[in-house]
Protein backbone atom coordinates (compact mmCIF):
# COMPACT_ATOMS: atom_id res chain seq x y z
CA UNK A 1 0.00 0.00 0.00
CA UNK A 2 1.33 3.47 -0.93
CA UNK A 3 1.67 5.68 2.16
CA UNK A 4 2.29 9.01 0.61
CA UNK A 5 1.24 9.43 -3.45
CA UNK A 6 2.05 12.94 -4.85
CA UNK A 7 0.35 13.63 -8.82
CA UNK A 8 1.71 16.22 -10.50
CA UNK A 9 1.71 18.74 -7.52
CA UNK A 10 3.02 22.23 -8.32
CA UNK A 11 3.63 25.36 -6.41
CA UNK A 12 3.15 29.23 -7.99
CA UNK A 13 3.78 31.62 -4.64
CA UNK A 14 1.73 34.50 -5.34
CA UNK A 15 5.54 36.80 -6.27
CA UNK A 16 5.33 34.10 -8.52
CA UNK A 17 8.29 31.77 -7.69
CA UNK A 18 7.81 28.24 -9.08
CA UNK A 19 8.84 26.17 -5.94
CA UNK A 20 7.78 23.19 -7.41
CA UNK A 21 6.40 21.93 -10.89
CA UNK A 22 4.08 18.82 -10.79
CA UNK A 23 6.24 16.53 -8.96
CA UNK A 24 5.38 13.03 -8.65
CA UNK A 25 6.07 11.05 -6.14
CA UNK A 26 5.04 7.52 -4.39
CA UNK A 27 6.02 6.54 -0.99
CA UNK A 28 5.60 3.12 -0.22
CA UNK A 29 4.37 1.57 3.41
CA UNK A 30 6.47 1.08 5.94
CA UNK A 31 9.28 2.86 4.32
CA UNK A 32 12.22 5.22 5.72
CA UNK A 33 12.45 7.59 2.82
CA UNK A 34 14.92 10.33 2.05
CA UNK A 35 13.97 13.40 0.64
CA UNK A 36 16.68 15.53 -0.31
CA UNK A 37 17.76 18.33 -2.55
CA UNK A 38 19.64 22.04 -2.29
CA UNK A 39 17.81 24.91 0.01
CA UNK A 40 15.72 26.58 -2.06
CA UNK A 41 15.04 23.11 -3.88
CA UNK A 42 11.11 22.63 -3.09
CA UNK A 43 11.62 19.98 0.21
CA UNK A 44 10.10 22.05 2.67
CA UNK A 45 6.81 23.39 0.20
CA UNK A 46 6.43 19.96 -0.56
CA UNK A 47 5.85 19.08 3.03
CA UNK A 48 3.84 22.42 3.81
CA UNK A 49 1.55 21.18 1.66
CA UNK A 50 1.20 17.46 2.31
CA UNK A 51 0.82 18.77 5.94
CA UNK A 52 -1.70 21.35 4.90
CA UNK A 53 0.66 24.42 5.94
CA UNK A 54 0.67 25.66 2.17
CA UNK A 55 -2.09 25.69 -0.60
CA UNK A 56 -1.23 24.03 -3.36
CA UNK A 57 -1.63 25.56 -6.50
CA UNK A 58 -2.42 22.18 -8.74
CA UNK A 59 -2.10 18.79 -8.31
CA UNK A 60 -2.94 16.33 -5.73
CA UNK A 61 -1.91 14.38 -2.55
CA UNK A 62 -2.98 11.36 -1.18
CA UNK A 63 -1.89 9.35 2.26
CA UNK A 64 -2.74 6.31 3.09
CA UNK A 65 -5.53 5.79 0.00
CA UNK A 66 -6.98 9.69 1.14
CA UNK A 67 -7.14 12.53 -0.92
CA UNK A 68 -6.58 15.60 0.81
CA UNK A 69 -8.95 17.80 -1.15
CA UNK A 70 -11.87 15.47 -0.29
CA UNK A 71 -10.67 14.01 2.98
CA UNK A 72 -8.82 16.01 4.90
CA UNK A 73 -9.45 15.01 7.97
CA UNK A 74 -7.96 11.29 7.45
CA UNK A 75 -4.84 12.95 5.98
CA UNK A 76 -4.50 14.91 8.62
CA UNK A 77 -4.83 12.30 11.16
CA UNK A 78 -2.49 10.05 9.50
CA UNK A 79 0.40 12.47 9.45
CA UNK A 80 2.90 13.96 12.58
CA UNK A 81 4.94 16.40 11.26
CA UNK A 82 8.63 17.58 12.67
CA UNK A 83 8.93 21.06 10.65
CA UNK A 84 12.11 22.51 11.03
CA UNK A 85 11.80 25.26 12.76
CA UNK A 86 10.59 25.64 16.51
CA UNK A 87 6.95 25.86 15.99
CA UNK A 88 5.92 25.72 19.52
CA UNK A 89 4.65 28.25 22.14
CA UNK A 90 8.23 28.79 23.96
CA UNK A 91 6.00 30.04 27.16
CA UNK A 92 4.42 26.59 27.49
CA UNK A 93 5.09 23.89 29.88
CA UNK A 94 6.99 21.06 27.78
CA UNK A 95 3.91 18.26 28.87
CA UNK A 96 1.40 21.24 28.12
CA UNK A 97 2.93 21.65 24.52
CA UNK A 98 2.64 17.27 24.18
CA UNK A 99 -1.09 17.32 25.33
CA UNK A 100 -2.16 20.03 23.88
CA UNK A 101 -1.41 18.46 20.70
CA UNK A 102 -3.03 15.41 21.38
CA UNK A 103 -6.13 17.26 22.27
CA UNK A 104 -6.14 19.03 18.80
CA UNK A 105 -6.67 15.47 17.61
CA UNK A 106 -9.43 14.47 19.59
CA UNK A 107 -7.72 12.53 21.87
CA UNK A 108 -8.92 13.70 25.63
CA UNK A 109 -6.91 14.98 28.34
CA UNK A 110 -6.22 12.10 30.37
CA UNK A 111 -5.48 9.72 27.59
CA UNK A 112 -3.14 12.55 26.11
CA UNK A 113 -1.24 12.96 29.53
CA UNK A 114 -0.22 9.19 29.96
CA UNK A 115 0.74 9.27 25.66
CA UNK A 116 2.64 12.62 26.44
CA UNK A 117 4.72 10.57 29.54
CA UNK A 118 5.38 7.85 27.24
CA UNK A 119 6.44 9.64 24.46
CA UNK A 120 8.69 12.17 26.95
CA UNK A 121 10.79 9.25 28.57
CA UNK A 122 11.58 7.35 25.51
CA UNK A 123 13.45 10.66 24.46
CA UNK A 124 14.43 11.31 27.71
CA UNK A 125 12.49 14.87 28.06
CA UNK A 126 10.60 13.64 31.16
CA UNK A 127 12.24 15.66 33.85
CA UNK A 128 12.01 18.58 32.21
CA UNK A 129 8.14 18.62 31.65
CA UNK A 130 6.97 21.06 33.78
CA UNK A 131 9.72 23.01 31.87
CA UNK A 132 8.80 26.02 29.92
CA UNK A 133 9.91 24.93 26.40
CA UNK A 134 11.74 28.16 25.83
CA UNK A 135 14.73 27.43 28.81
CA UNK A 136 15.34 23.84 26.61
CA UNK A 137 18.56 22.73 24.52
CA UNK A 138 18.41 23.06 21.29
CA UNK A 139 18.68 19.14 21.19
CA UNK A 140 15.76 18.85 23.11
CA UNK A 141 13.47 21.28 21.56
CA UNK A 142 13.93 18.91 18.22
CA UNK A 143 13.40 15.83 20.59
CA UNK A 144 9.96 18.03 22.20
CA UNK A 145 8.84 18.41 18.49
CA UNK A 146 9.35 14.68 17.75
CA UNK A 147 7.71 13.48 20.96
CA UNK A 148 4.45 16.11 20.13
CA UNK A 149 4.42 14.93 16.38
CA UNK A 150 3.97 11.28 17.40
CA UNK A 151 1.27 11.84 20.63
CA UNK A 152 -1.64 10.88 18.63
CA UNK A 153 0.69 7.67 16.78
CA UNK A 154 0.28 9.10 13.02
CA UNK A 155 1.34 6.20 10.30
CA UNK A 156 3.13 8.61 8.42
CA UNK A 157 6.17 10.34 10.02
CA UNK A 158 7.79 13.67 8.19
CA UNK A 159 10.20 15.25 9.59
CA UNK A 160 11.76 18.48 7.68
CA UNK A 161 15.89 18.49 9.17
CA UNK A 162 14.92 17.13 12.66
CA UNK A 163 18.94 16.91 13.46
CA UNK A 164 19.97 20.37 12.84
CA UNK A 165 22.41 21.60 15.49
CA UNK A 166 22.01 18.50 17.50
CA UNK A 167 25.21 17.27 18.90
CA UNK A 168 26.32 13.84 17.65
CA UNK A 169 26.07 11.42 20.37
CA UNK A 170 22.25 12.56 20.34
CA UNK A 171 21.74 12.50 17.15
CA UNK A 172 22.73 8.93 16.98
CA UNK A 173 20.15 8.18 19.95
CA UNK A 174 17.63 9.93 17.87
CA UNK A 175 18.55 8.35 14.64
CA UNK A 176 18.34 5.07 16.80
CA UNK A 177 14.87 5.97 18.51
CA UNK A 178 13.75 7.00 14.45
CA UNK A 179 14.66 3.18 13.54
CA UNK A 180 12.68 2.32 16.49
CA UNK A 181 9.57 3.95 15.19
CA UNK A 182 10.15 2.77 11.20
CA UNK A 183 10.24 -0.99 13.06
CA UNK A 184 6.95 -0.40 14.31
CA UNK A 185 5.18 -0.14 11.03
CA UNK A 186 5.89 3.88 10.92
CA UNK A 187 6.62 5.18 7.75
CA UNK A 188 8.75 8.08 7.77
CA UNK A 189 10.04 10.63 5.09
CA UNK A 190 13.44 12.74 5.89
CA UNK A 191 14.75 15.41 4.79
CA UNK A 192 18.42 16.68 6.24
CA UNK A 193 21.40 18.31 5.62
CA UNK A 194 23.22 15.42 6.99
CA UNK A 195 23.87 13.09 3.95
CA UNK A 196 25.48 10.45 6.03
CA UNK A 197 21.81 10.42 8.15
CA UNK A 198 19.76 9.86 5.02
CA UNK A 199 22.81 7.20 3.66
CA UNK A 200 22.52 5.33 7.43
CA UNK A 201 18.68 5.50 7.61
CA UNK A 202 16.84 5.36 4.36
CA UNK A 203 15.87 2.53 1.85
CA UNK A 204 14.70 5.12 -0.62
CA UNK A 205 15.61 8.24 -1.52
CA UNK A 206 14.11 10.88 -4.05
CA UNK A 207 16.17 14.51 -5.02
CA UNK A 208 14.26 17.54 -6.03
CA UNK A 209 15.81 20.37 -7.68
CA UNK A 210 14.28 23.10 -8.95
CA UNK A 211 11.06 21.92 -8.43
CA UNK A 212 11.36 18.83 -10.03
CA UNK A 213 12.43 14.92 -8.92
CA UNK A 214 15.61 14.89 -10.33
CA UNK A 215 15.77 11.22 -8.95
CA UNK A 216 14.29 8.66 -7.26
CA UNK A 217 15.48 5.21 -6.61
CA UNK A 218 16.44 2.83 -3.98
CA UNK A 219 19.59 4.18 -1.62
CA UNK A 220 22.09 1.22 -2.90
CA UNK A 221 21.31 1.79 -6.51
CA UNK A 222 22.04 4.98 -6.50
CA UNK A 223 25.36 4.91 -4.36
CA UNK A 224 26.15 2.07 -6.77
CA UNK A 225 26.22 4.34 -9.56
CA UNK A 226 29.34 6.35 -7.83
CA UNK A 227 32.25 5.38 -10.20
CA UNK A 228 35.14 7.11 -8.03
CA UNK A 229 35.56 7.04 -4.27
CA UNK A 230 38.40 9.78 -2.43
CA UNK A 231 40.81 8.18 -0.03
CA UNK A 232 42.76 10.55 2.18
CA UNK A 233 46.59 9.21 3.06
CA UNK A 234 48.25 9.94 6.38
CA UNK A 235 51.68 9.19 5.51
CA UNK A 236 55.06 8.92 8.22
CA UNK A 237 57.43 11.23 6.29
CA UNK A 238 56.68 14.48 5.04
CA UNK A 239 57.11 15.47 1.39
CA UNK A 240 58.07 18.48 -1.09
CA UNK A 241 56.17 17.14 -3.85
CA UNK A 242 54.78 14.08 -5.29
CA UNK A 243 54.94 12.18 -8.61
CA UNK A 244 52.19 10.87 -10.79
CA UNK A 245 51.06 7.13 -9.62
CA UNK A 246 49.71 5.54 -12.92
CA UNK A 247 46.04 4.30 -12.86
CA UNK A 248 45.42 6.84 -9.64
CA UNK A 249 44.77 10.74 -9.06
CA UNK A 250 47.15 12.09 -6.25
CA UNK A 251 47.47 15.32 -4.57
CA UNK A 252 49.40 16.47 -1.93
CA UNK A 253 47.30 17.90 0.53
CA UNK A 254 49.66 18.55 2.75
CA UNK A 255 53.44 17.69 3.28
CA UNK A 256 52.18 14.31 5.12
CA UNK A 257 48.82 13.89 3.64
CA UNK A 258 47.85 12.44 0.46
CA UNK A 259 44.38 12.57 -1.35
CA UNK A 260 43.99 9.54 -4.12
CA UNK A 261 40.97 8.97 -6.21
CA UNK A 262 40.32 5.45 -7.22
CA UNK A 263 37.36 3.87 -9.86
CA UNK A 264 35.53 2.02 -8.36
CA UNK A 265 36.49 -1.06 -9.85
CA UNK A 266 40.09 -0.86 -9.15
CA UNK A 267 41.87 -1.90 -6.55
CA UNK A 268 43.93 -0.11 -3.55
CA UNK A 269 47.09 -3.14 -3.73
CA UNK A 270 48.99 -1.65 -7.11
CA UNK A 271 48.51 2.07 -5.19
CA UNK A 272 50.55 0.65 -1.93
CA UNK A 273 52.94 -1.08 -3.99
CA UNK A 274 53.87 1.86 -5.66
CA UNK A 275 53.66 3.92 -2.80
CA UNK A 276 55.93 1.17 -0.51
CA UNK A 277 58.53 0.96 -3.88
CA UNK A 278 59.15 5.01 -3.50
CA UNK A 279 59.54 4.74 0.22
CA UNK A 280 56.37 6.14 1.66
CA UNK A 281 54.70 4.59 4.60
CA UNK A 282 51.30 5.14 5.37
CA UNK A 283 50.21 5.49 8.64
CA UNK A 284 46.22 5.23 8.09
CA UNK A 285 43.43 5.18 5.43
CA UNK A 286 40.00 6.96 5.41
CA UNK A 287 37.30 7.78 2.94
CA UNK A 288 37.39 11.21 1.62
CA UNK A 289 33.67 12.27 2.51
CA UNK A 290 30.90 10.78 3.21
CA UNK A 291 29.64 8.70 -0.58
CA UNK A 292 26.06 10.37 -1.02
CA UNK A 293 27.16 13.57 -0.34
CA UNK A 294 29.73 13.55 -3.18
CA UNK A 295 26.81 11.83 -5.58
CA UNK A 296 24.58 14.77 -4.32
CA UNK A 297 26.94 17.35 -5.56
CA UNK A 298 27.05 16.27 -8.57
CA UNK A 299 23.87 15.40 -8.94
CA UNK A 300 22.77 18.60 -8.32
CA UNK A 301 25.54 19.89 -10.75
CA UNK A 302 24.43 17.71 -13.42
CA UNK A 303 27.34 15.58 -13.27
CA UNK A 304 25.73 12.55 -12.71
CA UNK A 305 23.46 10.50 -15.02
CA UNK A 306 20.26 10.30 -13.39
CA UNK A 307 18.35 7.19 -13.51
CA UNK A 308 14.51 6.42 -12.64
CA UNK A 309 12.99 9.55 -12.19
CA UNK A 310 10.03 9.99 -9.87
CA UNK A 311 7.43 7.57 -9.42
CA UNK B 1 -14.52 8.28 18.42
CA UNK B 2 -16.96 10.07 16.59
CA UNK B 3 -16.22 13.28 14.66
CA UNK B 4 -18.13 15.43 17.11
CA UNK B 5 -16.19 13.95 20.14
CA UNK B 6 -12.99 15.05 17.99
CA UNK B 7 -13.90 18.53 17.44
CA UNK B 8 -15.24 19.27 21.19
CA UNK B 9 -11.96 18.09 22.76
CA UNK B 10 -10.70 20.38 20.40
CA UNK B 11 -12.24 23.35 21.23
CA UNK B 12 -11.92 22.48 24.73
CA UNK B 13 -8.65 22.32 24.79
CA UNK B 14 -8.17 25.76 22.68
CA UNK B 15 -10.64 27.26 24.85
CA UNK B 16 -8.31 25.71 28.42
CA UNK B 17 -4.79 27.14 26.71
CA UNK B 18 -6.55 30.74 26.21
CA UNK B 19 -7.64 30.36 29.56
CA UNK B 20 -4.65 29.05 31.15
CA UNK B 21 -2.57 31.63 29.02
CA UNK B 22 -4.55 34.64 30.54
CA UNK B 23 -4.99 33.85 33.65
CA UNK B 24 -1.24 32.99 34.14
CA UNK B 25 -0.41 36.59 33.16
CA UNK B 26 -3.43 38.06 35.35
CA UNK B 27 -1.51 40.88 36.61
CA UNK B 28 -1.07 42.16 32.63
CA UNK B 29 -4.70 41.29 32.14
CA UNK B 30 -7.04 41.40 35.15
CA UNK B 31 -5.79 43.51 37.29
CA UNK B 32 -5.20 46.88 35.16
CA UNK B 33 -8.59 47.01 34.06
CA UNK B 34 -9.88 47.06 37.72
CA UNK B 35 -7.58 50.24 38.59
CA UNK B 36 -8.24 52.14 35.26
CA UNK B 37 -12.39 51.68 36.19
CA UNK B 38 -11.26 52.21 39.47
CA UNK B 39 -10.09 55.97 38.35
CA UNK B 40 -12.75 56.28 36.09
CA UNK B 41 -15.25 55.85 38.76
CA UNK B 42 -13.36 58.01 41.66
CA UNK B 43 -12.71 60.54 38.99
CA UNK B 44 -15.86 61.13 36.40
CA UNK B 45 -18.35 59.24 38.79
CA UNK B 46 -17.38 60.91 42.28
CA UNK B 47 -15.60 64.45 41.42
CA UNK B 48 -16.65 65.63 38.26
CA UNK B 49 -19.94 63.08 38.06
CA UNK B 50 -20.88 65.25 41.56
CA UNK B 51 -20.54 68.43 39.52
CA UNK B 52 -22.80 67.31 36.50
CA UNK B 53 -25.98 66.10 38.10
CA UNK B 54 -28.48 63.51 37.00
CA UNK B 55 -28.65 62.31 33.47
CA UNK B 56 -31.40 60.41 32.02
CA UNK B 57 -33.21 60.25 35.68
CA UNK B 58 -30.01 58.21 37.50
CA UNK B 59 -26.79 60.11 39.26
CA UNK B 60 -24.12 60.44 36.81
CA UNK B 61 -22.60 57.58 38.52
CA UNK B 62 -24.81 55.31 38.13
CA UNK B 63 -25.37 56.46 34.59
CA UNK B 64 -21.93 55.70 33.72
CA UNK B 65 -21.21 52.65 35.41
CA UNK B 66 -22.69 49.86 32.05
CA UNK B 67 -20.76 51.82 29.99
CA UNK B 68 -17.58 51.32 31.75
CA UNK B 69 -18.05 47.96 32.01
CA UNK B 70 -19.06 47.29 29.05
CA UNK B 71 -15.79 48.99 28.10
CA UNK B 72 -13.90 47.29 29.85
CA UNK B 73 -15.74 43.76 28.18
CA UNK B 74 -14.67 45.03 24.49
CA UNK B 75 -11.46 46.01 24.97
CA UNK B 76 -10.42 42.65 27.25
CA UNK B 77 -12.15 40.20 24.93
CA UNK B 78 -10.50 42.20 21.71
CA UNK B 79 -6.89 42.40 23.11
CA UNK B 80 -6.63 38.60 24.37
CA UNK B 81 -7.79 37.06 21.15
CA UNK B 82 -5.49 39.67 18.89
CA UNK B 83 -2.55 39.44 21.40
CA UNK B 84 -3.02 35.08 21.52
CA UNK B 85 -3.56 34.30 17.89
CA UNK B 86 -0.97 37.07 16.64
CA UNK B 87 1.04 35.46 19.08
CA UNK B 88 0.27 31.38 17.59
CA UNK B 89 1.50 33.10 14.20
CA UNK B 90 4.40 34.92 15.65
CA UNK B 91 6.18 32.02 16.86
CA UNK B 92 4.74 29.93 14.45
CA UNK B 93 2.55 27.03 16.75
CA UNK B 94 -0.58 28.05 14.80
CA UNK B 95 0.82 25.23 12.93
CA UNK B 96 -0.24 23.15 15.19
CA UNK B 97 -3.93 23.35 14.75
CA UNK B 98 -3.39 23.67 10.63
CA UNK B 99 -2.28 20.44 10.52
CA UNK B 100 -4.62 18.77 13.00
CA UNK B 101 -7.59 17.83 11.66
CA UNK B 102 -9.77 20.06 12.93
CA UNK B 103 -12.14 22.52 11.32
CA UNK B 104 -11.65 26.05 11.26
CA UNK B 105 -15.22 27.05 13.21
CA UNK B 106 -13.74 25.16 16.07
CA UNK B 107 -10.43 27.17 16.25
CA UNK B 108 -11.94 29.99 15.84
CA UNK B 109 -14.81 29.36 18.49
CA UNK B 110 -11.83 27.77 20.39
CA UNK B 111 -9.98 31.63 20.31
CA UNK B 112 -13.64 33.64 20.40
CA UNK B 113 -14.06 31.30 23.50
CA UNK B 114 -10.83 32.59 25.20
CA UNK B 115 -12.09 36.17 24.64
CA UNK B 116 -15.02 35.71 25.77
CA UNK B 117 -13.74 33.96 28.95
CA UNK B 118 -11.52 37.13 29.59
CA UNK B 119 -14.05 39.57 28.90
CA UNK B 120 -16.19 37.65 31.69
CA UNK B 121 -13.89 37.04 33.91
CA UNK B 122 -13.02 40.94 33.44
CA UNK B 123 -16.21 42.31 33.59
CA UNK B 124 -17.16 40.56 36.95
CA UNK B 125 -13.93 42.12 38.06
CA UNK B 126 -15.10 45.48 37.35
CA UNK B 127 -18.57 45.24 38.25
CA UNK B 128 -17.60 44.21 41.68
CA UNK B 129 -15.31 47.38 41.68
CA UNK B 130 -18.04 49.47 40.59
CA UNK B 131 -20.25 47.86 43.69
CA UNK B 132 -17.66 49.81 45.66
CA UNK B 133 -19.03 53.11 44.21
CA UNK B 134 -22.54 52.49 43.51
CA UNK B 135 -25.49 50.47 43.84
CA UNK B 136 -25.61 48.07 41.08
CA UNK B 137 -28.83 47.08 40.18
CA UNK B 138 -29.91 44.96 37.32
CA UNK B 139 -33.61 45.73 35.23
CA UNK B 140 -33.13 42.87 33.07
CA UNK B 141 -30.97 40.29 33.51
CA UNK B 142 -31.98 38.44 30.05
CA UNK B 143 -31.08 41.59 28.40
CA UNK B 144 -27.66 42.46 30.01
CA UNK B 145 -26.58 38.92 29.70
CA UNK B 146 -27.47 38.64 26.18
CA UNK B 147 -25.85 41.69 25.15
CA UNK B 148 -22.90 41.37 27.66
CA UNK B 149 -21.82 37.65 26.23
CA UNK B 150 -22.52 38.93 22.56
CA UNK B 151 -20.22 42.32 22.84
CA UNK B 152 -18.00 39.76 24.23
CA UNK B 153 -18.15 37.36 20.99
CA UNK B 154 -18.25 40.19 18.72
CA UNK B 155 -14.95 42.02 19.88
CA UNK B 156 -13.50 38.58 20.08
CA UNK B 157 -13.98 37.86 16.44
CA UNK B 158 -12.97 41.16 15.58
CA UNK B 159 -9.40 40.79 17.56
CA UNK B 160 -9.11 37.76 15.63
CA UNK B 161 -9.72 39.48 12.18
CA UNK B 162 -6.90 42.37 13.17
CA UNK B 163 -4.99 38.88 14.18
CA UNK B 164 -4.96 37.38 10.91
CA UNK B 165 -3.82 40.46 8.96
CA UNK B 166 -1.44 41.49 11.55
CA UNK B 167 2.40 41.40 9.97
CA UNK B 168 3.83 43.25 12.95
CA UNK B 169 3.43 43.69 17.19
CA UNK B 170 2.53 46.83 16.10
CA UNK B 171 -0.37 46.19 13.89
CA UNK B 172 -1.96 44.58 16.76
CA UNK B 173 -2.08 48.40 18.65
CA UNK B 174 -3.33 50.26 15.81
CA UNK B 175 -6.63 49.47 15.83
CA UNK B 176 -8.00 49.34 19.71
CA UNK B 177 -5.97 52.93 19.46
CA UNK B 178 -7.53 54.51 16.61
CA UNK B 179 -10.36 52.89 15.67
CA UNK B 180 -11.81 50.83 18.68
CA UNK B 181 -11.16 53.64 21.71
CA UNK B 182 -12.48 56.30 19.67
CA UNK B 183 -15.83 54.34 18.63
CA UNK B 184 -16.03 53.22 22.35
CA UNK B 185 -15.33 56.74 23.69
CA UNK B 186 -17.99 58.39 21.38
CA UNK B 187 -20.53 55.37 21.76
CA UNK B 188 -22.66 57.00 24.67
CA UNK B 189 -20.17 55.50 27.62
CA UNK B 190 -19.84 58.95 29.50
CA UNK B 191 -23.16 60.64 28.13
CA UNK B 192 -26.75 60.60 26.49
CA UNK B 193 -26.67 61.30 22.45
CA UNK B 194 -30.00 63.20 23.28
CA UNK B 195 -27.83 65.66 25.17
CA UNK B 196 -26.21 66.42 21.02
CA UNK B 197 -27.40 68.60 18.27
CA UNK B 198 -29.26 66.68 15.50
CA UNK B 199 -26.41 66.45 13.76
CA UNK B 200 -23.84 64.51 16.04
CA UNK B 201 -27.11 62.87 17.36
CA UNK B 202 -27.68 60.73 13.52
CA UNK B 203 -23.88 60.96 13.08
CA UNK B 204 -23.57 58.57 16.34
CA UNK B 205 -26.42 56.32 15.02
CA UNK B 206 -23.72 55.24 13.01
CA UNK B 207 -21.50 54.27 15.29
CA UNK B 208 -22.17 50.67 16.52
CA UNK B 209 -20.74 50.57 19.65
CA UNK B 210 -23.44 53.23 20.62
CA UNK B 211 -26.17 50.05 20.39
CA UNK B 212 -23.95 48.35 22.60
CA UNK B 213 -23.59 50.31 25.62
CA UNK B 214 -27.26 51.72 25.45
CA UNK B 215 -28.70 47.79 25.17
CA UNK B 216 -26.52 47.18 27.92
CA UNK B 217 -28.03 50.17 30.02
CA UNK B 218 -31.27 49.24 29.07
CA UNK B 219 -30.08 45.79 30.97
CA UNK B 220 -28.71 47.38 34.00
CA UNK B 221 -31.03 50.80 34.56
CA UNK B 222 -34.00 50.44 31.86
CA UNK B 223 -33.03 53.29 29.59
CA UNK B 224 -31.77 53.61 26.31
CA UNK B 225 -31.44 56.35 23.50
CA UNK B 226 -31.91 53.29 21.15
CA UNK B 227 -34.92 50.83 20.62
CA UNK B 228 -34.14 47.23 21.58
CA UNK B 229 -34.77 45.92 18.89
CA UNK B 230 -32.31 48.66 16.55
CA UNK B 231 -29.90 47.55 19.28
CA UNK B 232 -29.98 43.80 18.95
CA UNK B 233 -30.74 43.73 15.37
CA UNK B 234 -27.29 45.66 15.03
CA UNK B 235 -25.70 43.37 17.88
CA UNK B 236 -26.24 40.20 16.19
CA UNK B 237 -25.76 41.53 12.08
CA UNK B 238 -22.24 42.59 13.03
CA UNK B 239 -21.56 39.09 14.86
CA UNK B 240 -22.78 36.99 11.40
CA UNK B 241 -21.06 39.46 9.47
CA UNK B 242 -17.50 39.47 11.57
CA UNK B 243 -17.81 35.60 11.98
CA UNK B 244 -18.55 35.05 8.23
CA UNK B 245 -15.51 37.35 7.44
CA UNK B 246 -13.21 35.61 9.80
CA UNK B 247 -14.52 32.10 8.67
CA UNK B 248 -13.44 32.83 5.03
CA UNK B 249 -10.12 33.99 5.87
CA UNK B 250 -9.52 30.84 7.39
CA UNK B 251 -11.05 28.76 4.55
CA UNK B 252 -8.61 30.79 2.31
CA UNK B 253 -5.62 30.82 4.77
CA UNK B 254 -5.12 34.62 4.73
CA UNK B 255 -2.21 35.48 6.55
CA UNK B 256 -1.74 31.99 7.52
CA UNK B 257 -0.96 29.76 4.74
CA UNK B 258 1.10 30.56 1.20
Amino acid sequence: MTALALENLSKTYRNGHEALRGIGLQVERGDFFALLGPNGAGKSTAIGIISSLINKSAGRVGVFGHDLDTEPAAVKSSIGLVPQEFNFNQFEPVVEIVVNQAGYYGIARREAYQRAEVYLKQLDLWPKRDTQARTLSGGMKRRLMIARALVHRPRLLILDEPTAGVDIEIRRSMWDFLREINGQGTTIILTTHYLEEAESLCRNIAIINHGRIAERARMADLLRRLHTQAFVLDIRDALPSIDDIPGFGVTLLDSTTLEVTVNRDQGLNPLFSVLSERGIEVLSLRNKQNRLEQLFIDMVKGGVETGGRGA
Amino acid sequence: MTQTTVYWVAFKTILTKEILRFARIWVQTVLPPAITMALYFVIFGKLIGAQIGDMDGFRYIDFIVPGLILMSVISNSYANVVASFYSSKFQHNIEELLIAPIPNFVILAGYVGGGVARGVVVGVVVTMVSMFFTDLSIHSYGVTLVVFVLTSVLFSTAGFINAVYANSFDDISIVPTFVLTPLTYLGGVFYSISLLPPFWQTASLANPVLYMVNAFRYGLLGVSDIAMWQAFAIIIGFVIALGAFAMWLLRHGVGIKS
